[in-house]
């Protein structure tokens, strides 16, 4: 078996633009800002980067493709740029691509970039396009909320919850997650709001209310990595490496074979299984400390909680209303408010979940740091629908831990 | 050799704009429509057409899709989706009867029904087994009389050689250039004369005269038919038109006009099938077809027409309803106002045609595959078998799934996507053999939403229209298995 990616990186510095409507940028203004503070947190020059990663999902509403948008916004000096684009996954795969490049040897220090600009369609939620020439064809008339929602019908059958149980659980993933966002100044949504308010709000798409959906934002954010050698010739301690590199992706059992209920992610249970083990973690709910999962809906939220292996399978409910996964809770979830608070530019959101880990195993959160000492944080990002999607799951951790 | 009715379907869309919420929308304007605003008229989901509600009949009459034996499809309309694009090979290809077929559009007259009949009825004496489907969805003008009077629905019968159900007796045309109303080119609205003219100089002049060359033709006195068909919306014809011709009183079968509206020229099959479904052995049928003349068609039910009765007919399809009264829904999806649909609805539906014909077997008659080694079957049909344990590689067989029962494994109501008539419900189709699809679900009455493990059946639908280019893409979408005789109420 491989030897896996388990203490071989350090994360050198990491940048993330502040995340919102942000009606006067371009999708170039926001990559400059990501990277101009983890140029800085790095402490390195832009000439010492060696090759680059760029993410985007949904160019055609901004920067348009290849790497090229990215040489040019940072003006990168005729370095290799890959603009990759995975769904909504697309920043874990640029973080993963500049990873790998730094184990394999071919690169001592690569930066990985994630942008979207999602408000210049003149409408809310997320670009309505083609999925597709032959996709367009047969596939149902879906939406994300809607392809989503449909874990809540599929859960609720399996575990025999009723809605209203099911629906209150979600509530308070959104009351959490917004209580946590209002402690972020980068976020996108930094408003407290109550369960009175998640229950009684418009619907999108049965179940799912407004509140069970998350923001769709304009931002960027931004890693740099390296070995954990030149970290340290560079004059950092208390390095923040990589633990575990997953990522899972459907091949048509779920939407086309009757051996998925529909209740849960195969991808998410696959690669956080690979992850735990790559990272040496034996039991995820005593030994991960904080995770920041793909929330784009209450819902996600949710089961994913049990494909992380962090609640029981059907025990989900019961952690959510225990306060489990509360900012105060054994295992915070999205403390930094999440996709749902503190936004969701597509490209940008894999580097989001890490730039929170960062700073919190750093001590340097600010009002929503957590008191002891995070060792194993846990990003899940996850990009399609339930039923056909790519799901990446990534373990940082304290070096040598 | 006899030539006769072999098969027959029908069909109705569920929903029934009440004639009262359209006549109270528009009084205002045209008191006279109170007059016009009592019962119901059937009215097609924003997915149907007269393609559509002519497969669901022909499904009908045929027992299923991919049946054997069939030499032609005659479809008959005078609301064709398409000028030119071959209505009839659209059926054809969902009804999955094969190519070799003679396909055809009958069209252009209110009589395009009987006249696909008649014709069907003369291939059938040189041994074709011939479908005949008539499908109708009018559009009208908001505030106008024929917007009440109107319906929408179709009607199919299966006709060959042999007696059949119904044996036909004999048939004639009175052929006129009678033109009570019409639609030029590029037209999207009727043009109409004065109802009285209509009746006296058209159908009481022109009917009696195709009615008594049909009697002498066939045989019989006029006092041995025990069901007059005839296809008008207008009141108290039918009796004067009886009474005219020798009828008795008794044979004058319901227009359907308190239930369903007229439903153009489908409107002589669907009465001929409705009337076929209460007939017994030995029952004399006469139908006719008025438009630039008068086709007059007799049969006689055989004793086979007592094991030929379809699964609904018309009256399973009337007796499944749900009542609508919201005028302003019809008016929306049927393009009479201009609605305010949201940036969403902009997304180029651009439909490339390579990519259809390439596909056309699984998108137009929902054939997926059946792996030879392993058994699982799968939609779509695939390279590499779908079954985890499996994996073969090219070992698919064509497998239909337009007749399989299929259930309900997850869904939503979705108010975010565009849908012409939102929420738009969607959810992953479990079928009951085996295989999948994540697939929009229809005819979902929002009063009782859907629930997981609930039956399913597929039907034919539109699933988008191209507005900039004038196309229409067709696919199968499930719907939930209403039983017969079911009212839906509410919405």
């Amino acid at each position: 078996m491989a030897s896996g990616i388990k203490d071989k990186v350090a994360i050198l510095g990491m940048g993330c633009s502040k995340f919102g409507e942000r009606w006067n940028d371009n999708a170039e203004d926001l990559m400059l800002e990501a990277f101009t503070e983890a140029l800085e947190d790095a402490g390195i020059e832009k000439g010492q980067i060696d090759a680059a990663w760029f993410a985007t999902a949904i160019e055609e509403q901004h920067v348009g493709k290849s790497g090229i948008p990215l040489a040019m916004a940072l003006r990168l000096p005729y370095i290799p740029v890959t603009r990759v684009e995975n769904y909504c996954a697309s920043g874990s795969e640029a973080f993963r691509g500049a990873v790998y490049a730094v184990a394999s040897g071919a690169a001592d220090i690569a930066l990985a970039v994630g942008v979207e600009k999602l408000k210049d369609t003149g409408y809310g939620g997320l670009p309505q396009r083609s999925r597709g020439a032959l996709n367009d064809q047969f596939w149902s008339n879906n939406s994300a909320p809607g392809s989503f929602a449909q874990l809540a019908s599929a859960y609720q059958a399996k575990h025999n919850v009723s809605r209203d149980d099911l629906k209150r659980a979600m509530a308070h993933i959104s009351v959490k997650s917004h209580a946590n966002g209002a402690k972020n100044p980068k976020a996108h949504l930094q408003k407290a709001i109550d369960e009175d308010r998640v229950m009684n709000a418009p619907m999108i798409a049965e179940p799912l209310g407004l509140f069970d959906c998350c923001g769709v934002s304009d931002g960027s954010a931004c890693a740099i990595v390296t070995t954990p050698e030149i970290a340290k010739s560079l004059g950092k301690t208390d390095l923040i490496t990589v633990k575990a590199l997953q990522l899972s992706v459907s091949n048509g059992t779920e939407a086309q074979h009757n051996s998925w209920d529909g209740s849960y992610f195969m991808t998410t249970r696959v690669a956080a299984g690979k992850a735990y083990e790559e990272a040496g973690i034996k039991n995820a709910r005593e030994e991960v400390s904080l995770v920041e999962v793909h929330d784009c809906f209450s819902v996600t939220e949710l089961v994913t909680m049990e494909d992380l292996q962090l609640s029981p399978e059907g025990g989900a409910i019961t952690d959510i209303m225990d306060g489990f996964y509360d900012a105060d809770g054994q295992v915070p979830c999205q403390i930094d408010g999440g996709l749902k608070c503190f936004g969701h530019p597509i490209g940008a959101s894999g580097l989001r979940m890490l730039y929170e880990m960062y700073l919190q195993m750093q001590g340097r959160a600010g009002p929503r740091q957590r008191e002891d000492n995070p060792v194993f944080g846990v990003t899940h990002n996850l990009g399609g629908f339930p039923h056909q999607n790519v799901c990446a799951v990534c373990v940082v951790g304290q070096d040598g831990a | 050799m006899s030539v006769g009715i072999h098969a027959f379907g029908g069909y109705v869309p569920i929903q029934r704009l009440q004639r009262k919420a359209i006549a109270d929308a528009n009084a205002w304007f045209n008191p006279g429509l109170r007059g016009l605003g009592k019962g119901e008229r059937s009215i097609c989901n924003w997915d149907e057409d007269s393609v559509t509600m002519a497969v669901e009949a022909a499904r009908e009459a045929l027992g299923g899709t991919g049946v054997d034996g069939i030499d032609a499809v005659y479809f008959a309309s005078t609301t064709l989706p398409f000028q030119d694009r071959q209505n009839a090979g659209i059926i054809a290809e969902a009804l999955h009867l094969g190519s070799d077929l003679l396909t055809m559009d009958i069209a252009g007259s209110q009589r395009a029904g009987t006249t696909a009949l008649t014709a069907a009825l003369k291939a059938a004496t040189g041994g074709d087994r011939v479908v005949v489907a008539g499908g109708e969805k009018r559009r009208t003008k908001s505030a106008s009389p024929m917007e009440l009077t109107a319906g929408d629905g179709a009607g199919a019968v299966v006709v060959a050689e042999g007696d059949g159900a119904a044996k036909l007796l004999g048939r004639a045309t009175h052929a006129v250039d009678f033109v009570d109303h019409y639609r030029g080119q590029d037209e999207a609205f009727d043009y109409v004369w004065e109802e009285r003219w209509i009746r006296d100089e058209g159908y009481l002049k022109i009917i009696p005269i195709a009615i008594a060359a049909a009697l002498e033709a066939a045989g019989v006195t006029a006092a041995d038919i025990t069901h007059f068909c005839l296809p008008l919306a207008a009141a108290r014809v039918a009796g004067m038109i009886a009474k005219k011709c020798g009828l008795s009183d008794e044979s004058v079968r319901d227009n359907l006009q308190g239930k369903l509206g007229e439903a153009g020229s489908a409107q002589p099959l669907i009465m001929l099938v409705h009337a076929l479904e209460d007939a017994k052995p030995g029952d004399k049928i006469l139908v006719t077809g008025f438009g630039q003349g008068c086709d007059a068609l007799i049969f006689e039910a055989t004793d086979a027409i007592n094991d030929a009765k379809p699964a609904n007919g018309i009256s399973g399809h009337l007796a499944r309803r749900r009542e609508e009264t919201n005028y302003n829904r019809f008016l929306g999806v049927n393009n009479l106002v201009t609605m305010e649909q949201g940036l969403r609805s902009e997304v180029d539906k651009q439909t490339g045609l390579t990519t259809l014909y390439r596909n056309k077997e699984m998108l137009l008659s929902l054939i997926g595959g059946k792996c030879s080694e392993c058994g699982t079957l799968q939609y779509p049909k695939t390279n590499v078998c779908a079954n985890p344990n499996c994996g073969a590689v090219n070992s698919q067989e064509d497998q239909p799934f337009s007749e399989m029962p299929a259930k309900l494994n997850s869904f939503t109501a979705d108010s975010l996507t565009f849908s012409p008539d939102p929420p738009a419900f969607y959810g992953m189709v479990q079928f009951e053999d085996g295989g999948r699809s994540m697939l929009d679900v229809t005819d979902v009455d929002p009063a009782v939403g859907l629930e997981v493990g609930q039956p399913l059946r597929m039907v034919f639908r539109i699933k988008e229209f191209d507005t900039k280019r004038g196309f229409r893409r067709y696919f199968w979408k499930a719907t939930p298995v209403t039983e017969l005789g079911t009212t839906q109420e509410g919405a």
